[in-house]
């Protein structure tokens, strides 16, 4: 038996083959079902995409690395529940390219962050984290307050995100740009049409307490207060038969 | 012979010219993309590839010139191995500094912090360490030990005439261009997998000439048998090639924009992410660090490889198994339960085939085990096997669901990763550079033995208080994450979990710094021992074919 060995010894083709088949079963096995099984992701009331302004905090938040220290994920444990709130669903996540799940608490559980601090305590928070948390680790983001919110491409971003699955409208990807500025600022006229396309529920605020300009801080802190609150859990049922898998 | 001799005199050889027009149209390519992109972040990166291109024509002008590209089909290839164990020592120190940096970031914030500095922030800091580590310490002594390997159990030349300098000055490259793209905050997000996708496009054409110079090189062999350590070798290229480009499919926000967006979202991409994240830890510091260790370890003991049927078995085991663990990083997330099942099953699998390498190694010292005590390099080889049994066992255990809900987001999973990267892939590292060193540059010792035993002692404590510190507190804070009063309230703030782990952090930071030492020592061992005087006896091709006997 241990002779018939001596093919893959011998030939590098062989060998190459064994390789790629044996090392392909496994992920074709667990990853392509999630593609197609449609409990994977279940049906909830209340997820919409990012607006423009939060998807544009959003990548503030990837490009500073705050998946580093911070998941978005709360585990269906007594504690986590107590500490954070419901459980995190998938459908909450549906719309992130690429997931924040996380892989360290370095600093707390964000997935349901947004509504649990004013906007003024972030921009303290991120300004000097141990003004207001004496003890805390965290780096200071002060830049962000200074730095105009560079959103020149958010309308190709929204238009990027249509072509990996997320079902922006022709109208919210025209009026990005509208809709960005609009949600900074709490006296825009052009609310009502942001509200329009994008849902009542919306935060539409000046988030760093600058009415002059945009900031990145406005960007992060609108995204940050959005976080967890979309999925209504009035409607979600976790004992019905499709939500358990 | 002759005819080849022929070639020499006529000019350049082929790939030369190939290589020098592929270098010409990326410069000028990179030019366009800085003259034409309004994304400053892409521009930046757009002139460091310029440069890059600049340079390497330059310095291709100038070798055509001069006939520098005329090389021996009769001698093997040596020089580019010299670099890779430069660029390892060199990339080995920059990211474990960065590591300690980054401790002491978490241990005394108000000092370590700079307001005004936020590209020097943790969150941009830890990708930089953590790619510094597995991909530009971990990938340059990974493609050196490869060339050497390759060409001694192969008896062949490395194939690919200019190709492999390719390889390597690529690789740099890449490297170059993520650790400033994590400084500028170009990053996808996708641990281990930060780079966004022009450095993807980029690592994939630099990897596939890799694969193809290693593969250029067996088929050039002159052995009937491929030996081992290429087995591992191979699989570690092949699969990493695959896990590279599915995770990192994404689609960019402009094509001179530096932002793209993964084609994967929520759930699917989790999966896809860990499925990469855990077999970059199979394949790229297990597949390939097995591969150095079935050339180094039975050459250094001067031993055959313990068991010829026992490397058959756990090869084709761990790599089929290891691809399947990745969902035990996603346990009681919103991932369906059926695949975290799958995924904890076989991290429990896993563990007999790891430990069939383990074995394998620590048992190939049959006979020779009087070295562990005079041989400090052969006792750094035997401790990062014992580091690699650990860490493989402690890895199971906490794919355990009612483990991980515990040790799951907390210290206590650094602490794994680092007996695993410290304990097992650097120190089997060390061995396989110090080995090598001497060759290398014809020198018939290494400068001081003192200075490796000084290395293998101050790292190794180093390890030791890293890892227990690590245990310490992330046990600790899982417990008090779900500590209760009487009454049943939640017991501690979050924030009170954060300052309880002070004195572990203190620890944790002296144990990074110690093993930053050991490395700082034996850079400078290295470097005292290629200035020693030359040892010219030793003729090039002195590695003869370890264990082949033992392979037949």
């Amino acid at each position: 038996m241990w002779n018939k060995h001596a093919k893959f010894e011998r030939h590098s083709l062989w060998m190459i083959i064994g390789i790629v088949i044996v090392v392909s079963i496994g992920g074709l096995v667990e990853i392509s079902p999630l593609f197609y099984l449609e409990s994977t992701v279940e049906e909830v009331e209340g997820m919409r995409p990012y607006t423009p302004l939060e998807l544009e905090g959003r990548d503030i938040y990837v490009r500073e690395g705050c998946y580093t220290c911070h998941s978005q994920m709360i585990r269906p444990l007594r504690d986590e529940v107590e500490r954070y709130g419901h459980y995190s669903l998938a459908a909450e996540s549906m719309y992130d390219h690429p997931f924040q799940w996380g892989s360290k608490r370095t600093g707390p559980d964000l997935a349901r962050v947004g509504g649990k601090y004013s906007d003024s305590w972030h921009k303290d928070h991120l300004t000097d984290p141990r003004s207001v948390v004496p003890e805390s680790v965290m780096p200071p983001y002060a830049f962000l307050r200074d730095k105009d919110l560079d959103y020149r491409e958010v309308q190709a971003k929204l238009s990027a995100m249509t072509k990996v699955g997320v079902p922006y409208t022709q109208d919210q990807i025209d009026h990005a740009k509208d809709d960005l500025e609009a949600q900074a600022d709490p006296f825009d006229s052009r609310a009502t049409a942001l509200k329009k396309r994008y849902g009542a529920k919306l935060a539409q605020r000046d988030f760093d307490g600058d009415p002059n300009r945009v900031t990145e801080m406005d960007a992060l802190i609108a995204y940050l207060q959005m976080l967890g609150g979309l999925v209504d859990f009035r409607t979600y049922r976790a004992e019905a038969p499709e939500n358990q898998r | 012979m002759t005819q080849l001799s022929v070639q020499h005199d006529e000019g350049a050889p082929f790939d030369v010219v190939l290589l020098y027009i592929f270098t010409g149209v990326g410069a000028f390519a990179a030019l366009l993309a800085a003259a034409f992109t309004e994304d400053p972040l892409f521009r930046f990166h757009s002139y460091l590839f310029l440069v890059a291109f600049v340079l390497a024509a330059g310095v291709m002008t100038a070798g055509i010139g001069y006939g520098k590209f005329r090389s021996d089909p009769t001698r093997y290839s040596d020089g580019v191995i010299r670099a890779g164990v430069i660029a390892t020592m060199f990339w080995g120190v920059v990211a474990m500094l960065v590591g300690v940096v980054i401790a002491a970031q978490l241990t005394w914030p108000t000092i370590f912090y700079f307001p005004e500095a936020g590209w020097l922030n943790f969150g941009r800091l830890r990708p930089l360490h953590t790619s510094g580590v597995i991909f530009a310490f971990g990938g340059n002594a990974l493609i050196a030990t490869s060339f050497w390997v390759v060409q001694r159990t192969c008896r062949a030349r490395l194939g690919g005439g200019v190709a492999p300098w390719f390889v390597f000055w690529g690789y740099q490259l890449f490297i170059v261009l993520a650790a400033t793209g994590y400084l500028a905050g170009i990053t996808q997000s996708k641990e281990y997998a930060e780079p966004e996708w022009y450095v993807d496009l980029w690592l994939a054409v630099v990897w596939v000439a890799y694969l193809l110079v290693f593969l250029g090189t067996i088929w050039k062999r002159k052995e009937p048998h491929i030996y081992v350590a290429n087995w591992f070798y191979l699989a570690f290229i092949i699969t990493v090639a695959i896990l590279h480009i599915v995770n990192n499919l994404s689609l960019p926000v402009d094509l001179l924009h530096h932002r793209s967006y993964s084609v994967y979202a929520g759930v699917q991409d989790a999966l896809v992410q860990w499925w990469y994240g855990h077999n970059a830890v199979g394949f790229f510091l297990t597949a390939g660090f097995l591969g150095m260790m079935y050339y180094f370890v039975p050459k250094r003991a001067e031993r055959p490889v313990y068991s010829y049927r026992l490397s058959i078995v756990h090869f084709w085991s761990l790599i089929f198994i290891y691809i399947w663990a990745g969902p035990h990083h996603l346990h009681y997330t919103a991932l369906p339960q059926w695949t975290q099942t799958l995924g904890a099953t076989f991290s429990i699998m896993l563990w007999m085939p790891s430990w069939g390498g383990m074995i394998n190694g620590l048992m190939t010292l049959s006979g020779a085990w009087d070295k562990l005590r005079t041989d400090p390099v052969i006792r750094m080889m035997v401790v990062a096997l014992a580091f690699y049994g650990m860490s493989t066992f402690e890895g199971p255990l906490m794919s355990l669901r009612e483990v991980n809900a515990l040790s799951h987001y907390t210290d206590w999973t650094i602490g794994h990763v680092h007996s695993g990267a410290l304990g097992w892939v650097g120190f089997i590292s060390f061995g396989a550079v110090y080995c090598m060193v001497p060759w290398l540059w014809k020198k018939d010792r290494i400068y001081s033995n003192t200075l490796i035993e000084w290395h293998f002692w101050i790292a190794t404590t180093g390890i030791l208080l890293y890892i227990a510190a690590m245990w310490v507190s992330g046990i600790m804070e899982g417990l008090m994450w779900r500590e209760y009063t009487p009454q049943g309230f939640l017991a501690n703030s979050f924030v009170e979990t954060v300052a309880a782990k002070h004195i572990e952090n203190i620890i944790r930071t002296v144990g990074g710094l110690m093993y930053l030492s050991g490395t700082v020592i034996m850079s400078y061992n290295l470097w005292r021992t290629v200035r020693m005087p030359g040892h010219e006896a030793l003729p090039q091709g002195a590695a003869s074919l370890p264990a082949l006997a033992a392979a037949q």
